[in-house]
């Protein structure tokens, strides 16, 4: 939404001008509507529980949940809980996008190892992760450790297929080119391999983000005395709705700015390069 | 033997399940130190597993390479020679300036030394590429890319050039351009090359000699040396001259008669 376009004043033609103007337009009103959207969903859902069309107790509403923020705020248990949910979310990302590169380069530089390695990898990759972290627990106890684990478990099978499959897509001829001008494989794989595959990995990294994200909570769902994950498991079996959507709507905005922050890096990357 | 490289008897087939695709068969030939081969044969016949064969990329099933008399064995053609190898495709990365992609070999060689950097920027002076060392490739023409790429190629002062249709993804024009600059480079500073062609023209107007391959498996079924009576500078001025003519009538003979005998068996 926010495209540069050029100064005004840079002497460009009628036509342009009238282009310029009717683009700026059409994205205001698409930033209006969609502003427009929340105003009428939230209007409604306000109205709803205030007329008692629906009941509060179980479906709260905004003035509710700007209620229950703000006394989240005063008691700083806002801080507390998105404190944890963001640390072990950041611990597990960055864990994930580390070992998933790794095993990756391993997995291309060795001979073989792939190929023998494959069918777990899809097996691992295709379980459903949830089902893990009840072993988790057992193993590993309740507390941050189990989670960021539960949270890389989610992520790390798929990075490492789909960062692998991007590497034995370079080109062939590129490789080519190092072994003739005397490179061995480990210059390919610095050279070629993995600046050529850093669009990828940037785009890996979004997905880790929300797949480790989503392990995390499941984590916290079931061994967490703190976080997000653990407010709207405790919210749910007190019936504290206010609780559990305020933490759903936290989720939504940390989701919402690691993405940014990615996409952020991807321009500049796109921009740099 | 005076020959700098002599092939004898090299076969190579590849394999896979369904069988096996005989690609080179008994091909044996010479090139002196300082000679300009072209190899010209129908399309698909081999051509390109014959540069990975004496570049050490593929180890022939039969047959033995020698470099200065000495024999290569497997995998030692690397450090036997000095490769310079050109591809079809200019092959620079993206992620560096021009300049960077240009000392590739000499970084993979560890051999970033002063005299060789100096010698980089000379080449780079000489084809108008020095106000470009710092853009992307994206930003230059086919005909500057291809120059990066040779440049790429001379820096680690191979010791024999191996150019499998480094031209076949120019425009013509740029083409004409980019091979006379190449012919010229080479020649000035006495590199031996063999040249992988489907260009007759080409061929007769680069090379001192040419080789004619069959279709698959390839044999060397005509070799031709080129004995011009006009310099080499130009290729238009060689494409005027009657001997011109003469060669690529006899040569184009060879090709179609390997042709249409092959279609007939």
């Amino acid at each position: 939404m926010n495209r540069q376009l050029p100064n005004p004043s840079d002497g460009i033609s009628a036509n342009q001008r009238l282009f310029l103007d009717a683009h700026r337009r059409h994205h205001h009103i698409i930033s209006l509507c969609r502003l427009l959207l929340v105003v009428v969903f939230l209007g409604l859902w306000e109205t709803a529980a205030v007329k008692k069309w629906i009941d509060p107790f179980f479906f709260s509403s905004p003035s509710g949940i700007v209620k229950y923020l703000y006394n989240m705020l005063a008691d700083r248990s806002f801080f507390t809980h998105t404190g944890i949910t963001l640390l072990e979310t950041v611990a597990s990302f960055l864990l994930v996008t580390l070992l998933s590169l790794l095993c990756a380069m391993l997995l291309w530089y060795v001979h073989g190892l792939a190929e023998v390695l494959e069918p777990y990898l899809v097996i691992l990759n295709s379980l459903p992760k949830s089902a893990l972290a009840p072993l988790l627990i057992v193993w590993l106890g309740t507390g941050t450790n189990t989670i960021i684990v539960a949270g890389i478990s989610v992520a790390i099978f798929g990075s490492i297929i789909n960062l692998y499959t991007g590497f034995t897509q370079a080109d062939p001829e590129m490789l080519k080119l190092i072994y003739t001008l005397g490179g061995n494989r480990l210059d390919a794989l610095r050279k070629v391999i993995l600046p050529g595959s850093v669009p990828l990995i940037l785009s890996n990294m979004k997905v880790n983000i929300g797949l480790s994200l989503v392990g995390v909570i499941i984590g916290e769902f079931l061994a967490a005395r703190r976080g997000l994950g653990y407010l709207i498991i405790y919210g749910s079996q007190v019936f504290q709705l206010s609780m559990v959507i305020t933490s759903i709507i936290i989720l939504c905005a940390i989701a919402m700015v690691f993405y940014k922050l990615i996409q952020n890096l991807e321009h500049y990357y796109r921009k740099k390069y | 033997m005076d020959a700098l490289l002599s092939l004898r008897d090299i076969s190579y087939a590849y394999h896979n399940l369904k069988g096996e695709t005989p690609a080179l068969s008994d091909i044996s030939f010479d090139v002196s130190q300082g000679e300009f081969v072209a190899v010209v044969g129908p399309s698909g016949c081999g051509k390109s597993t014959l540069l990975s064969i004496i570049a050490g990329l593929l180890t022939p099933e039969e047959g033995e390479l020698y470099y200065q008399g000495r024999r290569i064995a497997d995998g030692e053609a690397g450090n036997i020679m000095k490769i310079g190898y050109m591809l079809q495709r200019d092959h620079l990365f993206e992620w560096r300036t021009i300049y960077h992609n240009v000392i590739l070999g000499l970084e993979l060689n560890h051999t970033l030394t002063p005299e060789n950097l100096e010698y980089v920027m000379q080449l780079l002076r000489d084809y108008e590429l020095y106000a470009f060392k710092d853009k992307k490739p994206s930003e230059l023409s086919g005909g500057m890319r291809q120059r990066a790429a040779l440049i790429r190629t001379m820096a680690i002062h191979p010791d024999l050039l191996l150019l499998d249709e480094p031209f076949s993804a120019l425009d013509s024009q740029t083409r004409l351009n980019v091979s006379a600059d190449i012919a010229r480079l080479i020649r000035s500073t006495g590199k031996t090359a063999i040249l992988i062609t489907h260009d007759l023209s080409e061929a007769i107007t680069l090379a001192d000699r040419v080789l004619v391959l069959s279709k698959r498996p390839a044999k060397v079924v005509c070799e031709m040396p080129i004995r011009l009576t006009v310099d080499r500078h130009d290729p238009m001025t060689v494409r005027n001259t009657p001997e011109y003519q003469l060669f690529f009538n006899h040569l184009w003979e060879v090709l179609t008669n390997e042709q249409t005998a092959t279609q007939s068996v």
